[in-house]
């Protein structure tokens, strides 16, 4: 792990779990496997503290724990299942765009609370939905259930790994920790339940479903003494789906603007005559990009999608666009003709990119010192002697990608700390605004008159206000980088897993 | 190297005409301090994307943020006990559902190891004395007397490994005993723990038996 996905966990980690939370996660983070002890030791917290800490990590997905022997139990952080918190958004709204607000609320849910039995889902988003609705009506369970089963069907949901049945007649001392099974068959199996009932609003006492069989206890009660039909069965969110369908949308997208015109042309929906279907398949095969290839002939010509090709298309052209945006076009234009022709010399460099020759030396080596191009020795002679040796430059994609992917977890770190110092420095602002906007809230509730409000809110000056509009675009700003950052993120880690993978 | 003794003049083992220097031109100067921090850009960053999506995802993300921040897997920290306790800040905390974890699906070194039971249900009580070892009673009063006045000085861990010497088997006993009890493990419930401070348990009207209750505290003499 480098120090920058290091650092960049920690921040995730303390902005959604608090600093202890943060303190126990990196340090597995750094150091591996540990067991309780030495964790609490090297770490200097309360044996009581690096429990709470685990469990939260531990119901997250975030650790894991296996037994080794002499029975002690050891936990191990994943990293990169840390990183993945920069994506709940973008999780979120996918399941908008595609099961609306039921299943966004479900996926919700499920990323917050780490793993949820339907039950549970079920109720909390139905609660959810019924507080958004008018008054007087209320989402039914059924509703959301079947939401549950689509994602379910689709693989969005799937179930955690469950504790093993034992029998009681089980010899000798309970094993130290559970040791969780999962059967493939049963990864996306939804139970059958019979979940009857509708949501309640917070507030409202006597709009109660008759005849619900779930505990009728007020929120803040989590016991609940009627036995749950599916307990001990939790389902999370499948976050590899996620990757799958967003590696198909970028795929997608990519064609999309490279055959604009065509795409615009072609017909909703799939009646598209055969014809033009093959002239659009040979199209999308020759082009140069290759994402298409042909196969063979049977059943009038097979087509294949080359992923690791597209992938290696997408991250090339991140990279491509990155040397535009910092070193320029004409930086550009070299990195192009580098990346085509493979290896050049740095005369034929000069010549083929048609650049004075100090010009191009000096973008070359901006580009040399930043890590996008490499040079390759080639000696002519065996003692290697440098006026004797070629020096041809090459881009190496995967070290690139590699070297863009590690900026890209420098650059959401500082967007991150900026964020929290811009809100560190107002915080005595922010937290008087927060109680003008209370006293308002309230005032209009109980029904107070324009003037007196308009006394309140004058309680913040205009240069405040004006200081608090700053404060708010600033963090949006911020935020909306995190996000996109997040994407350039995706799209590399996926070509470079791709390409490990054939390796 | 032996050949190089007699020489004065600078010499590179490679043509310096390759870098771009012509002969004998003045170098750059050498570099003696670290890059700017915030070094000029030659070229603006791209505007970020905006659009329906975008800003559907960054108010989520911002929401998230602060639903996050209320969830009881955030766990604060303990704040050092401030010089003056303020009366607004009793009042101002902000209520954390409770959160207990499926204890079957986690190590069993994770239960917490409560020895200290507070004034909790009857049920709970009963069994405590049921099991009576004289060593449980005994390491009872010692950590209630130990937690008084120690609190405020953040979590030791001494009494902790004490319990655990002491009483090893004893507590796993008693954790498949508790595993019947539906789950009121007040480890969690800092918010409890906290409530208990003298202000529970002598009731002050006005000022005038501030000096009376508070004697064993008090240095000072009454006047």
């Amino acid at each position: 792990m480098t120090q920058a996905e290091i650092k960049l966990c920690s921040l995730l980690l303390q902005e959604h779990f608090g600093e202890i939370v943060e303190k126990i996660g990196v340090h597995l983070v750094r150091t591996g496997s540990q067991p309780l002890r030495v964790i609490a030791h090297d770490t200097g917290t309360s044996l009581d503290q690096v429990k709470k800490a685990l469990c939260v990590l531990v119901q997250h997905n975030l650790v894991s724990y296996q037994v080794h022997k002499r029975g002690v139990v050891e936990y191990e952080a994943q990293c990169s299942r840390v990183l993945r918190m920069l994506r709940y958004p973008r999780y979120i709204y996918t399941t908008k765009t595609l099961y609306s607000d039921t299943g966004e609320l479900i996926v919700e849910e499920l990323l917050l609370n780490g793993k949820l039995t339907m039950s549970a889902v079920v109720k909390k988003v139905a609660d959810r939905l019924t507080e958004t609705m008018e008054d007087g009506k209320t989402m039914d369970y059924a509703e959301v259930s079947n939401t549950f089963v689509r994602l379910a069907d689709t693989h969005f949901v799937q179930r955690c790994p469950s504790v093993p049945t034992t029998e009681n007649s089980d010899p000798g001392p309970p094993p130290p920790a559970p040791t969780l099974v999962m059967n493939e068959k049963d990864m996306y199996l939804v139970p059958k339940l019979s979940l009857i009932g509708k949501g309640k609003r917070r507030r409202s006492s006597d709009e109660e479903a008759a005849g619900e069989p779930k505990a009728k206890r007020p929120k803040h009660t989590t016991d609940n003494k009627e036995p749950i039909p599916d307990d001990g069965i939790y389902w999370q969110a499948n976050l590899d789906r996620f990757h799958q369908h967003f590696r198909d949308q970028a795929i997608v997208s990519a064609v999309a603007n490279r055959m604009d015109q065509i795409f615009r042309s072609l017909p909703v929906g799939y009646n598209i005559s055969k014809q033009v279907l093959d002239q659009y398949l040979t199209l999308l095969a020759d082009d140069p990009l290759e994402f298409v290839g042909k196969s063979g002939d049977s059943g009038g010509g097979m087509y294949v999608i080359n992923l690791h090709k597209a992938l290696a298309s997408l991250a090339t052209a991140t990279l491509e666009s990155v040397v535009q945006e910092r070193f320029g076009s004409r930086c550009a234009r070299i990195f192009r003709l580098v990346l085509q022709k493979k290896h050049l010399e740095q005369k034929q460099v000069e010549d083929f990119a048609m650049i004075p020759a100090k010009e191009a030396k000096d973008m070359l080596y901006k580009m040399l010192s930043e890590n996008f191009i490499s040079l390759q020795e080639i000696p002519k002679t065996p003692d290697h002697a440098p006026s004797r040796t070629f020096y041809l430059y090459t881009v190496n994609i995967l070290s690139a990608a590699r070297m863009l992917l590690h900026r890209c977890y420098k650059s959401i770190a500082n967007l991150i700390e900026r964020r929290q110092f811009e809100t560190k420095e107002n915080k005595r602002l922010l937290e008087k605004s927060q109680r003008v906007e209370a006293i308002i809230a309230s005032m209009q509730a109980t029904g107070a008159e324009e003037a007196q409000l308009q006394e309140i809110e004058e309680m913040i000056t205009a240069p405040e206000r004006q200081q608090l509009e700053t404060l708010k675009r600033n963090v949006n700003k911020l935020d909306a980088s995190e996000i996109q950052v997040d994407e350039t993120i995706f799209l590399l880690e996926s070509y470079i897993e791709c390409t490990m993978k054939r390796l | 190297m032996a050949g190089n003794k007699g020489r004065r003049r600078a010499a590179y083992t490679f043509n310096i005409e390759a870098v771009g220097f012509s002969k004998g031109e003045k170098l750059p100067d050498v570099v003696l301090k670290p890059p700017p921090l915030f070094p000029d850009t030659d070229y603006k960053p791209v505007p970020l994307k905006t659009g329906e999506g975008e800003e559907y995802m960054l108010a989520l993300k911002q929401e998230l943020r602060e639903t996050m921040k209320r969830m009881p897997y955030f766990i604060e920290t303990p704040e050092e006990r401030q010089d003056i306790e303020r009366y607004s800040k009793r009042y101002m905390k902000v209520y954390k559902e409770e959160w207990i974890p499926d204890w079957r699906r986690l190590p069993r070194e994770m239960m917490p190891r409560n020895k200290c039971k507070k004034a909790g249900p009857k049920p709970k009580k009963a069994k405590d004395a049921g099991k009576g070892t004289s060593l449980t009673n005994t390491a009872d009063v010692l950590k209630k007397i130990e937690e008084l006045e120690k609190r405020g000085d953040g979590e030791k861990s001494d009494e902790e490994n004490e319990e655990k010497e002491g009483s090893k088997e004893k507590s796993k006993e008693g954790e498949d005993d508790e595993d019947d009890d539906a789950a009121e493990q007040e480890e969690y419930d800092e918010e409890d723990q906290e409530e208990e401070n003298d202000y529970i348990h002598s009731y002050f009207e006005d000022g005038d038996d501030f000096g009376a209750d508070s004697d064993d505290n008090m240095d000072e003499a009454t006047y």
